[in-house]
């Protein structure tokens, strides 16, 4: 096993004028689940896309599973599952008929395809809707799906682009468990997401990507620690959020900024102290960039 | 805790053909309403032409056994152009890049439509030559050359399955891929299909004589009929296989970029 189970350096990738990827980089250790979290349009899926191999870069290496995205394409193939954005199931088959598809698909014959097919029906909680056309299955159901048959063989990265996109917070808490369970098992787990609570509950490591550049990475602790100790919230009379402002806590630090800012805040402002969220962390990092493209 | 199977090796190319195969063939059969239009609108047509046009283009009641090998082209056409519209919905869907980053000849997955369409169009086409036996259709044809025949049919519809099979990968949506391909289509109303392309204006003429379908009617209405073939037989399978290699690059080369701009 290589040391890293993901390594990605200087990966550029450009559509016509459009810079999408500007220089990542990037590891993710072995058995461990990786959030890349961004705003839409970040580059968060054509990252996936070239390490799943369906696009190449047009500058810098990736490694996965040890292998070159690039030129040993078919190994990586071999080592990877993806579920891409979009759950990636037939709609026309069955539950089980998609299964037993891509249980064949992945080499398995057909007595091997019937027992893995059940095994992962009952352990997704699919078995009751087996026979049924996917077209008639719920967004939860369909990504339990999804995620059932990344799992037909065993592979050791799985790319998740977005799994929980419009999922209720139900079938959202449903797939966490799936994928902790994932995890458990060995597998590496690289994810994107909007949702600063998955990344925050899931994820071993984080990056935030935006526009094409890894803006901060770590763990969720180092992520909101680097925003100091607390955060100020600043509220107006109708309880209407006016500013969010990062503090060390210490009590010289929150005064001068209180003071600070008292002149062009109205007299009924509200201020709460509280713990920076992954929120605050990914406002803070974004938040520029989201003002000079909305001026 | 079930622990996966580790995998050996994966699919074979001869399994993942199977595989696909048997997914195209579930997809045909669940789409019902395509499956009863690729039947019905051909026996319509032909119920049309032998009764309605029939008596004005030939009073001697005879228009049948010149329109049904026509009939059966138009509705081979018909009947491959929602291969279009299959590839472009796998195109459009996620599940290809599932397909593309496993390590199987995911290429496959289109000719996977294009076997079932083979197969639903010759049921179609046995179909319509059985409506058209019961309506007078009386082919003069021995074993030989409805093998012959067949033979043609089944080029025929491997020929544009293929074309339209490169047009849904290319066209990127659906709706853009059945639209392309009902411009194709009208090919066979410019050919000898329903009336000889002699009583054509001049100018229709040229090029009802010169394109593909024309060769390949005559060379069915021949075989099953006893008109003279002469040189259409040549013509037609030359048409077919430019057409056919033609398309099937068309499509090795379309999926290899689409695979590039996902």
């Amino acid at each position: 096993m290589p040391k890293f189970a993901i390594e990605v350096n200087g990966l550029r990738k450009r559509f016509g004028d459009q810079v999408v990827l500007n220089g990542i980089d990037l590891a993710v250790m072995p058995g461990t689940i990786f959030a890349l979290l961004g705003p839409n349009g970040a580059g968060k899926t054509t990252l996936i896309h070239i390490l799943s191999t369906l696009i190449n870069p047009d500058v810098g290496s990736a490694r996965v599973a040890g292998y070159d995205v690039v030129r040993d394409k078919n190994e990586v193939k071999k080592s990877i599952s993806l579920t891409g954005q979009f759950a990636a199931v037939d709609e026309v088959l069955t539950g089980e008929e998609n299964l037993l598809m891509m249980c064949k698909l992945s080499g398995l014959t057909t007595a091997e395809s019937r027992i893995r097919t059940s095994e992962l029906l009952i352990r997704f909680d699919l078995a009751a809707a087996a026979k049924k056309r996917v077209k008639t299955y719920s967004g939860g159901m369909r990504r339990r799906l999804d995620l059932a048959i990344s799992l037909v063989v065993s592979r050791p990265v799985l790319f998740l682009d977005e799994p929980t996109t419009g999922l209720d917070t139900i079938s959202r808490r449903a797939l966490w468990d799936n994928i902790i369970q994932l995890k458990e098992q060995g597998i590496t787990i690289f994810l994107t997401t909007q949702y600063l609570e998955e990344a925050d509950q899931l994820a071993d490591s984080i990056a935030v990507i935006d526009q094409g550049r890894v803006a901060t990475a770590g763990t969720a602790v180092q992520l909101k620690s680097r925003l100091g100790g607390e955060v100020l919230e600043l509220r107006n009379g109708h309880d209407e959020l006016l500013l969010v402002v990062p503090t060390s806590g210490k009590i010289q630090d929150v005064m001068l900024t209180l003071n600070e800012l008292a002149h062009s805040l109205p007299p009924d402002t509200q201020v709460s102290i509280r713990k920076p969220s992954m929120d605050d962390v990914f406002l803070a990092l974004t938040s520029k960039e989201r003002e000079e493209s909305y001026a | 805790m079930n622990t996966p199977p580790s995998v050996r090796k994966p699919a074979s190319f001869g399994m993942t053909n199977v595989v696909f195969i048997g997914r195209s063939i579930r997809h045909s059969l669940r789409n019902a309403e395509a499956l009863i239009m690729a039947i019905m609108l051909p026996i319509m047509l032909m119920l049309l032409f032998t009764y309605v046009f029939g008596g004005a283009i030939d009073p001697g009641g005879n228009y049948v056994n010149y329109v049904v090998p026509g009939i059966i082209l138009l509705c081979a056409g018909f009947g491959s152009s929602s291969t279009a519209v299959d590839v472009a919905q796998d195109m459009t869907n996620g599940i290809i890049d599932r397909f593309r980053t496993m390590p199987i000849r995911s290429l496959s997955v289109v000719t996977g439509h294009v076997v079932a369409s083979l197969a639903r169009n010759l049921v179609a086409s046995i179909v319509v030559i059985g409506v058209a036996l019961l309506v007078g259709f009386r082919p003069s044809a021995n074993g030989i050359e409805w093998l012959a025949a067949l033979g043609v049919i089944i080029l025929f519809i491997l020929t544009f399955t293929w074309l339209f099979a490169a047009i849904g990968l290319v066209t990127g949506s659906p709706s853009a891929a059945s639209g392309y391909g009902f411009a194709l289509l009208f090919l066979p109303y410019l050919s000898s299909a329903f009336v000889p392309t002699s009583t054509m204006p001049n100018w229709l003429q040229g090029f009802a004589n010169h394109q593909p379908i024309t060769p390949v009617i005559e060379t069915i209405r021949g075989l099953l009929t006893g008109t003279p073939i002469q040189h259409q037989g040549w013509w037609a399978i030359g048409w077919c296989a430019v057409i056919l290699i033609f398309s099937i690059s068309w499509c090795f080369i379309a999926f290899r970029r689409n695979a590039g701009l996902r």
